[in-house]
């Protein structure tokens, strides 16, 4: 088991003919993953290395069965994809676009509710169950499959943690990243919720960051219903007041979103907090000794 | 992106929002026939400076003549506004801007802005005008109202009615109150806003509802498709090197320490700052230099980095996603080139392209450490620059 995906998980890429979209496309399908179809207005009926390419996500859809799909169109463009998908039902939408202007994705977001789909992203490196479906950009090598569930709202640091979890010898479940932009599908809560069903997943390593509550809201479900043990870190310790660290959801604004309020939440939560981002591996290892 | 006070009371007046009349002046002559074009017994010269809290640190001030409005214009042209939200050095006064003075009964807050946790827009709203927002939200936080707006609908009558309401606005106030708020509504949804804030909104003596005070934010990812609200940048308010980084999309914000660092994704870039205070040393940088960073743009990177004075040593850390670790060398290998390198470097590199990363610099003759890892790299750049 596992969450969101699997080797079942039939993938449509949305701007398939970019440079991203053809190069992820191709490490996707390396890695095993199903990549059955492509979308870009104006092309339907071409291909790429084999995969069909559709005028739209609802001919894609209907021609191949996908069950979900991954955007890399522009910024400009990018919202309009994410409600074509949802229009069409895709179950699962992977964003990976940076720098989608907050409004678009205020209005996709609008559209979307009420609809029987679930959004990953924008900015963000995607999902991953390892040996079953990499649905997004992550260097597919450092995963190994394993216990331990991953979510993150960053990308380049989740590949440091997954790779200290791999280097102390544990696996994971499925490594989920939500992005980094204020608005957003799912949160931390959401996959939260996710992990504590899924049975393949025996303890989560979240991985935070200043700015907005994710890790707070998160921080009351650990304490009133996550059942797994969770190792912690929050980046942006020593980040300043009111400037914005590259995400543009990273920024304590108004005295709210620092990382020391969110480590004495989860805490308090009962989760462990590494303080040094050198140590969530061993945090971990550390954590799943001492409970066999 | 932010913009001047004189900026976003045009653009708020284009959308119908009552706003003082008012002339921007760059020189004490202009300021004075500024005041002389206004024709009123008296007007506020205000300094222009991308910062609160300028009325208390003295860069507001009623004048009564055009000599007086001459006079403290060329007190505060060309000179550091030093306020609370500037840091110790300030920020230099390049233009003021000279405004129909009102006689003020009450002092309102009033702000719009993106709110992450109903995924629409927010209103705030307070009694408590012309204070620092947070600090009343610190002290008395039952005065401070807010109320979500569905993005589907817009400011629905009865909201306003219910703020209104509670800023005790009544009959025409009450009704010019909501004609703001659908104007200020408009204006942040056409323009791609993501702040609008007006600290005080007043209602002056002759019960005029007036938006005394300014300040818009614009969201960076939407000015693609508004022109005319980039042209209002003011390179001038920048931090230099924040500007040059921002030419390459660096993203780059200086900090107090000294160590620089240049890391791939925002999240690790946060993370080494915080492992670098962990070893005891402070960051010079925050440095994100992206996802699909070329050789050309890890060179421009490395160039502000050593640009700084203050940097005594350079921590990069890299994991190679998309990024290659070779074209990471590369771009270091040409920069060193380029700019004389006289302080330690430690580099991290793990990921796509490793070894070609590692054989490239070993073989460029450059000084460089190698790090195992970041608690590695960390603790090697703090015992190099002898801390």
């Amino acid at each position: 088991m596992s969450i969101l995906v699997n080797s079942r998980t039939r993938v449509i890429t949305q701007g398939i003919t970019g440079a991203t979209g053809r190069f992820h496309t191709l490490a996707c399908k390396q890695y095993g993953t199903q990549m059955v179809a492509g979308v870009v207005p104006g092309k339907g009926g071409t291909s790429f290395e084999g995969i069909p390419i559709f005028d739209t996500v609802e001919r894609a859809k209907t021609h191949t069965g996908a069950n979900a799909t991954i955007i890399y169109v522009p910024p400009a463009f990018a919202a309009d994809a994410i409600m074509e998908a949802a229009a069409a039902d895709i179950e699962l939408i992977v964003c990976i676009t940076d720098g989608i202007p907050t409004l678009d994705m205020v209005k996709a977001k609008r559209f979307m509710r009420g609809r029987p789909v679930k959004l990953l992203g924008p900015n963000c490196p995607g999902v991953i169950t390892p040996g079953e479906c990499k649905m997004g950009i992550m260097p597919g090598h450092i995963y190994r499959p394993g216990p331990v569930g991953v979510i993150s709202r960053s990308g380049t640091l989740t590949y440091e943690s997954v790779n200290q979890l791999t280097g102390v010898g544990l696996g994971q479940s499925t490594c989920v990243g939500v992005g980094g932009d204020p608005i957003i599908g799912l949160n931390t809560l959401d996959v939260l919720r996710l992990f504590n069903e899924d049975p393949a997943t025996e303890a989560v390593v979240l991985i935070g960051e200043i700015g907005g509550s994710a890790e707070e809201e998160a921080a009351e479900y650990i304490r009133r219903h996550f059942q797994k043990p969770v190792v912690c870190y929050i980046a942006g310790q020593t980040a300043p007041k009111g400037r914005r660290m590259g995400h543009a959801g990273a920024i304590i604004a108004g005295g709210r979103g620092g990382a020391q309020e969110k480590i004495a939440a989860l805490k308090a939560a009962g989760a462990t907090v590494a303080i040094s981002p050198a140590e969530i591996g061993s945090a971990m290892k550390a954590v799943l000794t001492g409970r066999a | 992106m932010n913009v001047h006070e004189f900026q976003a009371k045009a653009i708020l007046a284009k959308y119908g929002a009552p706003v003082p009349k008012g002339h921007v002046a760059a020189s004490p002559e202009a300021a004075a026939a500024a005041f002389d074009m206004l024709g009123g017994p008296t007007a506020v010269v205000k300094a222009q400076i991308h910062a609160g809290g300028r009325g208390k640190a003295g860069g507001v001030k009623l004048v009564s003549s055009g000599q007086q409005a001459r006079d403290f214009a060329a007190k505060l042209l060309g000179k550091p506004l030093r306020t609370h939200q500037t840091g110790p050095e300030g920020r230099v006064v390049r233009r003021v801007y000279v405004e129909a003075a009102s006689e003020v009964a009450r002092e309102l807050y009033l702000a719009m802005l993106v709110d992450r946790r109903c995924e629409g827009l927010a209103i705030i709203a307070s009694t408590e005008g012309g204070m620092e927002i947070e600090e009343v939200a610190a002290k008395t936080p039952e005065k401070i109202l807010s109320e979500p707006i569905d993005i589907a609908i817009g400011v629905a009558g009865f909201q306003s009615r219910r703020l209104a309401s509670a800023l005790d606005l009544k009959d025409q106030q009450g009704a010019a109150f909501g004609t703001l708020l659908a104007s200020l509504y408009r204006a942040f949804m056409e323009t791609d806003a993501s702040l609008i804030e007006i600290n005080p909104l007043v209602v002056a003596a002759d019960g005029r509802v007036l938006c005394l005070d300014a300040k818009m934010s614009f969201d960076d990812n939407a000015l693609f498709r508004h022109p005319e609200i980039r042209e209002l940048r003011d390179a001038g308010e920048e931090e230099p090197s924040e500007s040059e980084a921002a030419k390459y999309s660096l993203s780059y914000v200086r900090l107090d320490g000294n160590i620089g660092c240049m890391v791939n994704g925002a999240g690790l870039a946060m993370a080494t700052m915080d492992i670098i205070k962990f070893h005891g040393a402070e960051p010079a940088n925050f440095l994100d230099i992206g996802g699909g960073a070329d050789a050309e743009k890890v060179a421009a990177a490395f160039r502000i980095l050593l640009a700084d004075p203050r940097v005594k040593g350079v921590l990069i850390n890299i994991f190679g996603g998309i990024m290659r670790c070779d074209v990471l060398a590369e771009g270091v290998v040409e920069a060193a080139r380029q700019v004389k390198l006289d302080v330690p470097l430690v580099v991290r590199m793990e990921g796509t392209n490793v070894e070609q990363g590692r054989q490239i610099l070993n073989s460029s003759g450059l000084k460089v450490t190698a790090a195992s890892d970041m608690a590695d790299a960390a603790r090697r750049i703090v015992a190099l620059i002898g801390i």
